[in-house]
């Protein structure tokens, strides 16, 4: 997967959970819960809808490598192969 | 025999939350319902070709769509529904009124926080710092130890009246215990009664279950209404299986109880459940539903919800009697801000019940009580209001006996044990609490109890 599809499938569970957010300034190199108004609650379901859609399963241990987008398609990468 | 991940007993606004979750995350779960409608303690019923609501006069916690962090806004992201979905139109303003003082609040917590220096100006101060306190304070903590909200609250307010109609509204919104409350539910309370404030939904308490039903079902959830439960079978740490009131068994790795922690042991089999005695709830409420032939804001009645008090000493306790009329709740659905005025005027007059004469009467000595109450009941009103007898079209009441037939809640205590169960957890490894006795009470504390618990113990 690309770099651009990856962010594509994060904005699309951003967009489901919080419809009102913005995503067209996000940088990449900021947390997101900086640009974003999501709380941990908002947090975890990223994690959940990752799951779900993806089958991409993500331990508690690991949260810290979603903090950013760069960070997210680094992580995310290897494990979204097809 | 059927099988599930997750069985959810009650479809309330608990059960309702916490079975969009489960379903949402691709659980198969399976929503009970004994009654024919949804709803529970929150839901409505048609009378005489109106639709009537029961449960809470208005809902509580209140915001703009703007204000992300507010419990109202959480949920509806957790449950993926949009803000306009819901219809929410806000109040006009309400007021606690006692003998000789009223003290009015609405939506801006700035008029409640006025009125209170023009009639305490000695403690105004306490009161900022009491606001302060609460604001900052994590009231949805789930192991948060109960302790006094009297107790925390007196550390700020030390004249006895303003304490009383601080605590007026607060306990009669949801509190379980006899003049007290335990201080996270009051903080929980307090942000969504006074810093939040009131709203109702368009076509009130069935716009925002009709939304939670589509929501549970487009989510894959199964519901089934009429399907009392008759028994829980409990293994040695689990529960076998779920049997229905029609002889049907299923299973599930998962069970949600929102029927209350006393109402589920009594569901349980065995002897291990029936020596647990969680105390039940004294305190239940009478209600009357009034349609009026003209628009009370017409007759000069401009305020959504009063909370009175018209004794010398508020008491929120079982009375003697079997209606405390000298306190209560009087609610004009007219005065909210709908796009349209509604068709007829409504005021709703609610009053603290003792349960024991209602359940015990004989048919024809029930229906006179509750004339007798009645005329007691709109008596007192009247103290407070325009006088709104003439215009009485048509009246409806329901009674501790009505909610006992309709929610098996026992002896009508709509706002559970006193004892709650915040984490959920029961002495059964897979049978957990949601809704009234996990401890967040109103629309949105049950909303919000049902996303968490099933989050904590279904989505982990």
């Amino acid at each position: 997967m690309t770099r651009e599809e990856i962010i594509k499938l994060i904005f699309a569970i951003i967009a489901e959970i919080a419809p009102d957010e913005d995503l067209s300034h996000v940088a990449p190199d900021v947390p997101l819960r900086e640009q974003l108004d999501l709380d941990s609650m908002d947090f975890l379901d990223i994690v959940m809808e990752l799951r779900k859609r993806h089958g991409v399963e993500v331990p508690e241990a690991d949260y810290p490598e979603l903090v950013t987008l760069d960070k997210c398609v680094a992580y995310l990468g290897p494990k979204l192969k097809k | 025999m059927s099988q599930y991940d997750a069985i959810i007993i009650g479809a309330g606004m608990s059960g309702l939350a916490a079975g969009i979750r489960l379903a949402h995350f691709e659980k198969k779960v399976c929503l009970l319902e004994k009654h024919s409608l949804v709803g529970g303690l929150n839901s409505y019923y048609k009378f005489q070709g109106r639709r009537l609501d029961v449960g809470l006069h208005a809902m509580t916690n209140y915001v703009p769509r703007g204000i992300k962090s507010a419990p109202l806004n959480r949920l509806l992201r957790q449950l993926r529904i949009d803000y306009d979905e819901f219809a929410l139109c806000p109040q006009n303003y309400s007021a606690v009124a006692f003998p000789g003082i009223k003290l009015r609040f609405s939506n801006d917590p700035e008029l409640f926080s006025q009125e209170i220096r023009d009639n305490f100006p000695g403690q105004a101060d306490g009161f900022r710092s009491l606001v302060r306190f609460i604001m900052g304070f994590n009231d949805l903590d789930l192991n948060a130890p109960h302790t006094s909200a009297r107790e925390t609250v007196r550390r700020y307010v030390t004249d006895r009246l303003l304490e009383d109609m601080i605590f007026c509204p607060l306990l009669f919104y949801g509190s379980a215990e006899e003049n007290d409350v335990d201080f996270s539910q009051f903080v929980t309370m307090f942000k969504g009664i006074f810093q939040e404030g009131f709203a109702r939904s368009l076509g009130g308490a069935k716009t925002i279950l009709d939304v939670l039903v589509r929501r549970f079902k487009e989510s894959g959830g199964e519901l089934r209404l009429r399907s009392g439960v008759k028994r829980l079978h409990l293994g040695r740490d689990r529960v076998e299986s779920v049997e229905l009131e029609n002889g049907e068994v299923l299973q599930a790795g998962m069970i949600f109880s929102s029927a209350g922690y006393p109402e589920t042991l009594r569901l349980c089999s065995g002897s291990e459940a029936a020596s647990l005695r969680p105390p039940t709830g004294r305190l239940a409420l009478i209600e009357s539903i009034n349609i009026l032939d003209r628009d009370p804001g017409k007759a000069g009645l401009d305020s959504t919800i009063i909370f009175f008090n018209n004794s010398e000493r508020f008491a929120y306790e079982r009375p003697q009697k079997a209606v405390d009329v000298r306190s209560g709740v009087i609610c004009c659905p007219n005065n909210f801000h709908y796009p349209e005025p509604l068709p007829e005027g409504i005021v709703r007059l609610t009053h603290i019940a003792n349960p024991e004469p209602w359940l015990a009467f004989p048919e024809a000595e029930y229906r006179e009580q509750k004339q007798s109450w009645l005329q007691a009941s709109w008596a007192e009103a009247v103290k407070l209001i325009p006088d709104f007898r003439p215009h009485i079209v048509l009246t409806d009441m329901f009674t501790p006996r009505t909610i006992v037939k309709f929610t098996s809640h026992i002896e009508g205590a709509v706002y559970g044990s006193p004892v709650k169960h915040r984490p959920g957890v029961t002495p059964w490894k897979n049978l957990f609490l949601c809704g009234t006795d996990q401890g967040f009470l109103g629309i949105i504390g049950a909303i919000l109890s049902g996303i968490s618990i099933a989050n904590l113990h279904g989505l982990k």
